[in-house]
């Protein structure tokens, strides 16, 4: 939506808030930055000043959405914030960061500004079928990360692998492939979204697949809940490991006695009900305990990875809520921590590298995991736990 | 043809002002049949009445157009005018020239106009019009109450006092209701056992009251002054009359872990064979069915058959139906307490130390699991509660409405706390609906103790080192907080019963949006529903406390009573019937028929309407396809001659 001082108390029905704070008291980053939804949305309704916008915690919202999933009003929060944002990125008043990742992003169909024909180099020595030449019932959409960040690629080579294994009919759009625009939307650049938009439309409709499978829970959310005419059913990638293993097409083995926690991503959870599918695979693997952190599910604090916070810290402070996340893992005796997003994994190893304590927890995608527990040849075994510290028996 | 009069009413200046109501009487006098045409300041006064009662006689009048309001205003009113003038009160046509013309336009000479067509298509109606008789019916001198909570136990003593008959049924082993599960009660804090058992055992011993338990209400056929009810009653498996309440067999149970008890809510467990509570009436054990192991499974050594000094025990028990014939109907159902089990961010059913505030209460009870001290799971008192208000009421992702009395609950529980455990107590809380009396004061006395009151909805419930946190904002200082606490008490509010689709089906009334029982007029007929002779008490109409309750049962009572004995009951002409020349006994009147007044009478395989269900709706006359169905009042000829006229 487009912001109009005049009418942005209506445009955004901010006139239905009762000021409760239910939106700041579950905030993740409540405490890392002056952000507070409540006194915004206060000071918006009464202030149709566009000065106001020019804060910069308006760039510390994450966009986990966990203000407008409970809010008992049905104010929109987070599309408030993005409509803010879309109102400083006509004004060319975003951070830098953020404005080279959308130039990137319009220029080379990624927001790192990585060449589009660099874009399958993860899928180099694979066999893969590129739709538009070849055709297949399911489009493996990569993304972003998956395809260029180093740590990530191999996460989506062992999807591959396992969807190979597993007999899937799929392929890639490769290079001409662009950004799903779910981080683009928020990080304002509504225009962008949309062109991204009808071009992805546009070239998934050509290959004439009949499901779309995502890596990233950013893209599923955005493809299945802000594409307007898309009209193919979207799964993230955990749907379809629970359905491949529910049917036996993927056989999983064992490997150590191994504890383990569960980061819930946010777009994957909270906002799209995602809670089951990642659990039921990380129970499914022969010697796997999945022990609960306190805070899961609905209540699962946020990596800070979503809403453009890889590209801008937000002017926040204070510990990142990744290490909080790290440590309270930690707290429960575990080595792996897992989780099923490429930002969540991201943003959870470099804390684990900051904290120093990557000889004592290691973070895995979920992908990972199943890749691990069919290679019967694995010569990356899960690493055990360094010596003198001992599993909690959770057994009840 | 008839000789009629047209009377235009200005309605002070309601409808004077954009239409001309002298040009409209000249205008109807030119209008076939018109033999005198007025206008007046306000027709509904006295003399404006008097001038129309006055030409009646005059001019031998046998049919009256009002042009004026909605018939909805005034019908009656000048309906009883042509009564009491010698005139059949149904020979009578209202024009709507308010709400329909007056109101809704502002050009005046095209509002006249408008006015014009009006005029000229009631009195072609009322030409055709013909004389109806009001039928009047029997009415059954006793009164069926649904549900002996306290609003079925209050409007049901009420209705006994007065001498006529009660039939009270109730779904649970004992009466009492959510009343029955509190302790104190706000804002006095009267002991709710000490308040409340006087009348539960009153309604045991009362003559008039039949009372039902583990009995529900499965058939209602009828109309008002004649319902047929069919109760179905469950078996308990305990012979009521012998069974003395000595508890003997609960002991000799041999179901070691038991199951949850609800009137606990399921804080401890119970046996098969139990007694919900000890000052439980009527004080008789029953049998679960469901947890009995004998009656489950088959397989059990049937200890509390042996136990039973009384041999009250009967396995062989089978459930029961009653039919019962009542004039009116008092539906007391109740609520169910919101699940907090829907919002998961406040770790209910996580965190054993998270309760509902019905849990909290029978904390709080002298005969409940603690035997009234507030403990933690783990045996020991806790140093910090907190209590959050609207969970699930005022909330878009749940309950929108609010549920009235969680805020003086909330506060009441936090007094006990603070009383009981001098912990420190929190409020977290939208606004206070402090609304009743003595509330407000209430509310400041509480404050005075030191109970700390957060202006901010608790956002979420998560464990730290052990301890509950809870997360939420201090608006007013607008600062986020984390404050730890040994105990969450949640403020559930108040939800329509699960089950209440079921109910307003069996009854055949109306549920609002909330799923609450509706009521026929949210001001002017509070207790009434769309089914005349249903009446509505307590919280099966919306969340309300118990004075609330309580005034309203005994207005319930008093309206269900004030029909039952009136003897004999005024059945409204306004209804259909069915040519049986022409019925072709297709049965689509039969399916479309919202009230089912119409059965089908398979010997002469034509369809036939009881007049004293009809409510005159119209849908089996605009369905049936040979015309046999027909209006009372609305005939075809009349409505053509309406329609014809305003297309002119």
């Amino acid at each position: 939506m487009k912001i109009d001082p005049k009418t942005f108390a209506r445009d955004y029905n901010l006139h239905v808030c009762i000021q409760c704070g239910t939106c700041t008291g579950g905030c993740p980053v409540k405490f890392r930055s002056p952000l507070n939804m409540r006194r915004l949305v206060r000071q918006t309704y009464f202030t149709p000043d566009p000065s106001l916008f020019r804060r910069p915690e308006w760039w510390a919202c994450t966009t986990c959405s966990t203000c407008t999933l409970r809010c008992p009003a049905g104010v929109k929060n987070v599309e408030l914030i993005l409509g803010v944002r879309n109102y400083l990125a006509n004004q060319g008043e975003v951070p830098s960061t953020i404005r080279d990742a959308l130039e990137n992003t319009l220029l080379h169909g990624n927001p790192w500004g990585r060449f589009r024909d660099r874009r399958i180099d993860w899928a180099r020595d694979l066999e893969i079928k590129i739709l538009g030449e070849e055709t297949a019932e399911n489009l493996f959409f990569i993304g972003c990360a998956p395809s260029y960040d180093p740590r990530v690629q191999s996460l989506s080579v062992v999807l591959f692998k396992i969807f190979k294994k597993a007999d899937l009919d799929f392929g890639i759009l490769g290079k001409k492939e662009s950004c799903c625009g779910n981080e683009i939307r928020r990080m304002g650049e509504e225009a962008l979204f949309r062109k991204l938009s009808k071009d992805n439309t546009n070239l998934i409709k050509k290959t004439g697949v009949k499901r779309i499978i995502t890596i990233s829970p950013h893209c599923y959310n955005v493809f299945k809940n802000e594409y307007p005419d898309l009209g193919l059913p979207v799964h993230h990638y955990t749907q379809v490991l629970i359905e491949l293993i529910e049917a036996g097409r993927i056989k999983l083995k064992g490997g150590a006695e191994t504890l383990l926690t569960y980061q819930d991503p946010c777009f994957l959870g909270k906002q799209n009900g995602i809670f089951e599918e990642p659990r039921k695979i990380l129970r499914s693997i022969p010697g796997i305990t999945l022990i609960e952190m306190e805070r899961s599910r609905e209540r699962s604090l946020c990596c800070e990875g979503g809403g453009g916070r890889m590209w801008t810290e937000g002017f926040t402070e204070g510990t990142r809520n990744a290490e909080i996340r790290v440590r309270e893992a930690l707290h429960l005796k575990v080595r792996i921590l897992a989780t099923s997003c490429p930002f969540c994994l991201l943003t959870l190893e470099d804390a684990v590298k900051t904290s120093g304590l990557a000889d004592q927890i290691v973070v895995k995608d979920i992908g990972e995991l199943v890749g691990e527990a069919i290679d019967s040849n694995s010569d990356n075994p899960i690493p055990c736990l360094p010596a003198g510290r001992q599993a909690p028996n959770n057994h009840q | 043809m008839k000789r009629i009069g047209v009377y235009i009413c200005h309605c002070g200046t309601n409808i004077a002002s954009t239409v001309d109501c002298e040009s409209l009487v000249l205008f109807s006098k030119g209008l076939p049949g018109v033999k005198i045409a007025r206008d007046y300041r306000y027709l509904c006064s006295d003399p404006g009445q008097d001038i129309i009662k006055k030409d009646i006689t005059d001019f031998s009048l046998e049919g009256i157009v009002i042009a004026a309001c909605s018939p909805r205003m005034h019908e009656v009113t000048f309906r009883n005018l042509l009564k009491t003038a010698g005139i059949n009160p149904y020979c009578l046509n209202m024009a709507n020239i308010r709400e329909q013309c007056s109101w809704v336009h502002q050009d005046r000479n095209e509002a006249t106009e408008k006015a014009e067509q009006l005029i000229r298509a009631a009195v072609a109606r009322v030409l055709r019009q013909k004389a109806l008789e009001t039928k009047k019916v029997e009415i059954k001198p006793s009164i069926l109450v649904v549900g002996a909570g306290i609003a079925g136990i209050q409007a049901a003593l009420t209705i006994a006092s007065e001498g006529t008959k009660v039939v009270l049924v109730e779904r649970a082993p004992f009466i009492g209701g959510h009343m029955a599960q509190l302790d104190k009660t706000f804002p006095t804090l009267d002991c709710a056992s000490c308040i409340f058992t006087p009348k539960t055992v009153e309604v045991a011993r009362n003559r008039n009251i039949e009372l039902h338990v583990c009995s529900e209400v499965v058939e209602v056929k009828g109309y008002v002054g004649n319902f047929k009810v069919s109760i179905k009653k469950y078996p308990t498996y305990v012979d009521p009359s012998r069974c003395t309440g000595c508890g003997e067999c609960i002991e000799a149970c041999v179901l070691k872990k038991g199951v949850a008890s609800e009137f606990e809510e399921r804080m401890v467990n119970r046996k098969a064979i139990y007694i919900a509570f000890p000052q439980a009436v009527p004080l008789k054990a029953v049998i679960d069915p469901q947890a009995c192991l004998f009656l489950s499974r088959g397989k059990c050594k049937k200890s509390c058959l042996e136990a039973c000094k009384a041999q009250a025990i009967d396995f062989e028990q089978k459930e029961e139906f009653i039919e019962k014939e009542v004039g009116a109907i008092i539906l007391a159902t109740g609520y169910d307490l919101f699940d907090p089990h829907l919002l998961p961010q406040y770790g209910y059913g996580v965190y054993e130390n998270v309760l509902t505030n019905l849990q909290f209460e029978r904390l709080l009870s002298p005969s409940g699991p603690t035997r009234g001290e507030i403990l933690l799971k783990d045996g020991t008192s806790p140093k910090a509660i907190a209590f959050l208000h609207c969970i699930g009421s005022r909330d878009e992702n749940a309950n929108p409405y609010c549920s009235r009395v969680c805020c003086m609950v909330s506060m009441k529980q936090a007094h006990l706390a603070k009383e009981k455990t001098g912990s420190e107590v929190f409020e977290f809380y939208i606004d206070i609906n402090a609304f009743g009396k003595g509330y407000q004061e209430f509310y400041k006395r509480v404050r005075e103790e030191g109970i700390f009151f957060i202006r901010g909805k608790g956002s979420e419930v998560f464990k730290r080192e052990g301890r509950l946190v809870v997360a939420a904002e201090d608006t007013l200082l607008g600062t986020p907080i984390e404050i730890p606490v040994d105990m969450v008490v949640l403020g559930a509010g108040l939800s329509a019963r699960r089950d209440a689709e079921k109910v307003a089906q069996v009854f055949g009334i109306n549920q609002s949006p909330d799923r609450f029982f509706m009521e026929a007029h949210p001001k002017l007929r509070p207790v009434a529903t769309s089914v005349d002779g249903i009446f509505l008490a307590g919280c099966c109409q919306g969340p309300k406390d118990i004075p609330d309750t309580v005034a309203q049962a005994s207005a319930a009572a008093a309206e269900a009573i004030s029909l039952v004995t009136r003897g004999e009951i005024e059945v409204e002409p306004i209804t259909s019937w069915i040519d049986p020349e022409l019925c072709s006994g297709c049965k689509l009147c039969v399916e479309i028929c919202p009230t089912s007044a119409i059965q089908f009478i398979e010997a002469k395989g034509i369809s036939s309407v009881n007049e004293a269900l009809c409510k005159g709706c119209g849908a089996c006359a605009a369905i049936c396809p040979s015309k046999a169905a027909r209006q009372n009042h609305f005939t075809q000829d009349q409505i053509l001659a309406e329609v014809e006229e305003l297309a002119e």
